[in-house]
């Protein structure tokens, strides 16, 4: 397991090697850019793990732009422009995804609701094992009925 | 208490319908981001012809096909003869985007199967197929006479596709314009 990982983080160290030299707090946005874009011909994967070779020319893409003084956001839009939302991981909120964004929260308050009911409905009931009323009515039906099982009325009788 | 029985049916048909759904769907193919938006920007030395660039101005004033293809790309091959016929069936002359290929490898190809382009820009390293948003070759646009990109197939051209979609909106284009 341990060699496993050792193995992908080499590999992933060795596919962002870049063509453009970028240094210090431009090398950082690069990883963190090219992790969070989406490859657009491997299934989901990210740019700075393919080894597609559109992937390797969005990653030198991505290195140039930083390299010429483009904001991550400038970037972005640049790729979302060509290849359209679906090259971001982390989607916008808007129509299109409002279900994605929303949709966690409106099943959790759903399951909180249903939840609430249950428990509320449980505390108006009074346990039916103290409800001597209708347990005696039971007992008298049964009576009246001529059902008699001897073990069931032991059980009761004593 | 009839509803506790509904209402698993009730979940479980509306999963299936949702999983059936999801199967219909193909997630390799992108909804393009172009559509309706101005082609982007671009100057490319040409292969197999007498004009020696192409740029983007080079598309207005006519409706053109700009068809994405490269020598390596099995399936530009069997999309090759129908490109022709939409040429010949519209009157739209075709410009091909030789992308990330060798211009000796391109001439071969070209030479081998026959030429269906007015043009052929010349795009070796991918930078023009990059900006034009072209994830995998074959890709074929449909840029009217502003320029402006209407359509787009995304792989190689099927004789339904061609039928359904692409002649009726070139016609259809062509007779807006007109």
């Amino acid at each position: 397991m341990r060699i496993l990982v050792i193995f992908l983080l080499a590999l992933g160290v060795a596919s962002t090697a870049q063509a453009v030299d970028l240094e210090g707090e431009q090398q950082t946005r690069y990883h963190a850019l090219t992790a969070e874009l989406r490859c657009v011909i491997c299934q989901n994967r990210n740019i700075a793990e393919s080894d597609a070779p559109l992937a390797k020319d969005m990653r030198e893409l991505v290195a140039r732009q930083i390299a010429n003084g483009r904001s991550d956001r400038e970037i972005q839009q640049y790729l979302v422009d060509r290849y359209g939302e679906w090259v971001l991981y982390d989607p916008p909120l808007d129509r299109g995804t409002l279900i994605l964004w929303a949709g966690p929260f409106v099943l959790l308050a759903a399951g909180l609701l249903i939840v609430a009911v249950i428990m509320r409905k449980r505390a108006h009931t009074p346990p039916r094992a103290l409800d001597r009323d209708r347990l005696a009515s039971v007992l008298d039906e049964d009576e009246r009925a001529g059902r008699d099982d001897d073990e069931d009325s032991s059980r009761e009788h004593s | 208490m009839r509803w506790r029985l509904v209402v698993p049916v009730v979940v479980v048909l509306m999963l299936v319908v949702l999983l059936g759904y999801g199967l219909t769907r193909r997630p390799d193919i992108l909804p393009s981001a172009f559509i309706d938006k101005p082609a982007p920007e671009f100057d490319l030395p040409t292969l197999a012809s007498d004009r020696e660039r192409i740029e983007t101005s080079d598309l207005k004033g006519g409706i053109t096909l700009v068809n994405v293809w490269a020598s390596w790309c099995v399936a530009c091959r069997s999309e090759h003869a129908l490109i022709t016929q939409i040429s010949r069936r519209t009157g739209v002359p075709v410009i091909g985007l030789n992308y990330k290929d060798t211009e000796k490898a391109a001439l071969r190809w070209l030479g081998r199967y026959g030429n269906p382009f007015a043009v052929v820009a010349f795009d070796p390293d991918g930078a023009v197929g990059l900006d034009w948003g072209v994830a995998a070759v074959p890709e074929t646009f449909v840029v009217d006479e502003q320029g402006i990109i209407r359509y787009k197939v995304v792989g190689a051209i099927t004789p339904e596709e061609m039928n359904k979609n692409l002649v009726p909106r070139i016609k259809a284009l062509k007779q807006s314009a007109s």
